[in-house]
């Protein structure tokens, strides 16, 4: 293999293995969304980002610099960078993003959370122990540098004494429900989606929306964790006339975007496919992972508007929003 | 290049991991249904592990790393191969080894 594409990797594992996560960002930037809520800290059930929505307009940032070099670039910065960035978070010198992006993606977390609040699930939050789950690197093939992080989140849901996570990605999701009892002996969490934990409540319909929708499931969920009933019928639920693309539900067609951090080229080629089987349908999709969203909305340009499930089920569900994660409100 | 109809790399692959590219049937359903449209995923790939021509696999190393992990072939796969954990472990082990 290209030695170059093993320092890039390097540099993922080392950042999650000094630093907690393959981007690392400040816990202040990572828990910000939950600064008017008020969630209890910890508990047996906790709701678990993994900093998943949080990192996205980083990784966006770091990728378009990477289109702009073009593909495998991270991997051409090969030793010399990662050398730097164990003495420096590189990260935090090159990926800035403005507070508008921030919030966008902050407000999924803030959403999820009223969601569970209004269907009368009780929760608390790890704050700046919502560690990273390692899903980037486990994919990446740096298993060493996974296996040692999924014992360190394992301590920390010991030492908070968490029984049942509530997770908000696929990736997240997956990692802990599917890979951590095959990485640690003996973890025997219990993890759920929202979208599982809320399907099986009644939950109370204040606003029912109106309109057709086109559903993109994740791969991960779909194929992964089969999470496929559960979207639909909270958007049925939410008052929309939910429509299927072609490749739907185990049939998805992945959005890119698990190429893009070492291939952008790649990955938008296959986002722009899918973009068409999307606009085909509707001019309104519905996604429900971050990295589907931010793909399938840079390859749209405009064309298809996309937003996170969590979004709709706001709109319709929840009574009292906290007032600066109301839909379109970019404050940060 | 390795040597023909050689166990070795597989036999190191199941050192590492669950591997179980051996049940592969050659249909090209994986190649068909891959979003990628990569003629060599996984299919030939895997032909090559089982032949245990690792220079081959190692000479490959971008569509190694460039797979989705989507599991869209193994939705397919009529051997019920399990497709993205073996193309997990080879990334694992073409980190792993040398370069």
């Amino acid at each position: 293999m290209a030695l170059a594409t093993r320092d890039a990797i390097g540099i993922l594992a080392d950042n999650l293995h000094k630093r907690g996560s393959v981007l690392p960002i400040s816990a202040r930037r990572a828990t910000q969304w939950a600064r008017e809520l008020n969630l209890p800290r910890g508990g047996e059930t906790v709701l678990y980002t993994g900093m998943m929505y949080q990192l996205i307009p980083y990784i966006e940032r770091l990728v378009s610099l990477e289109e702009r070099l073009g593909d495998s670039s991270l991997a051409r910065l090969g030793g010399l960078a990662r050398r730097v960035n164990r003495l420096v978070n590189g990260i935090a010198l090159v990926a800035r993003p403005p507070a508008g992006e921030r919030a966008e993606y902050d407000r999924v977390p803030a959403n999820v959370a009223r969601l569970l609040q209004q269907a009368g699930v009780e929760f608390g939050y790890l704050y700046e122990d919502d560690l990273y789950a390692g899903a980037l690197t486990y994919d990446l093939g740096a298993q060493e540098a996974v296996a040692a992080h999924a014992r360190r989140v394992a301590g920390v849901f010991g030492e908070h004494g968490v029984r049942e996570v509530i997770t908000i990605d696929p990736h997240t999701t997956t990692m802990l429900r599917s890979v951590y009892p095959k990485l640690l002996d003996g973890f025997d969490v219990r993890v759920r989606s929202y979208l599982e934990v809320l399907a099986e409540r009644d939950l109370p319909l204040d606003a029912p929306l109106a309109g057709e929708v086109v559903v993109h499931d994740s791969c991960v969920y779909a194929r992964y964790e089969n999470v496929i009933e559960e979207p639909r019928q909270l958007l049925a639920a939410a008052g929309l006339t939910v429509r299927e693309p072609a490749n739907a539900r185990t049939s998805t067609w992945c959005c890119g975007g698990p190429a893009e951090s070492l291939y952008p080229a790649k990955a938008a080629a296959v986002a722009a496919k899918r973009v068409e089987q999307l606009r085909a349908v509707a001019p309104d999709c519905v996604t429900m992972c971050p990295i589907c969203l931010v793909n399938l909305r840079k390859a749209a340009n405009g064309t298809v508007r996309f937003r996170d499930i969590s979004e709709y089920l706001t709109e319709a569900l929840v009574r009292e929003q906290v007032p600066w994660v109301k839909a379109g409100d970019t404050r940060p | 290049m390795s040597t023909l109809l050689s166990r070795a790399l597989v036999d190191e692959l199941h050192q590492l991991g669950e591997f179980d590219a051996e049940a592969c049937l050659n249909c090209g359903i994986c190649s068909a249904t891959c979003p990628l449209g990569i003629d060599l995923l996984p299919r030939r790939l895997f032909r090559y592990v089982v032949l245990g021509l690792g220079s081959r696999v190692r000479e490959q190393s971008e569509a190694v790393f460039s797979c989705l992990l989507c599991r869209a072939c193994e939705a397919s796969c009529p051997a019920g191969v399990h497709i993205t954990e073996n193309v997990r472990l080879l990334r694992r082990w073409l980190l792993e080894g040398g370069p």
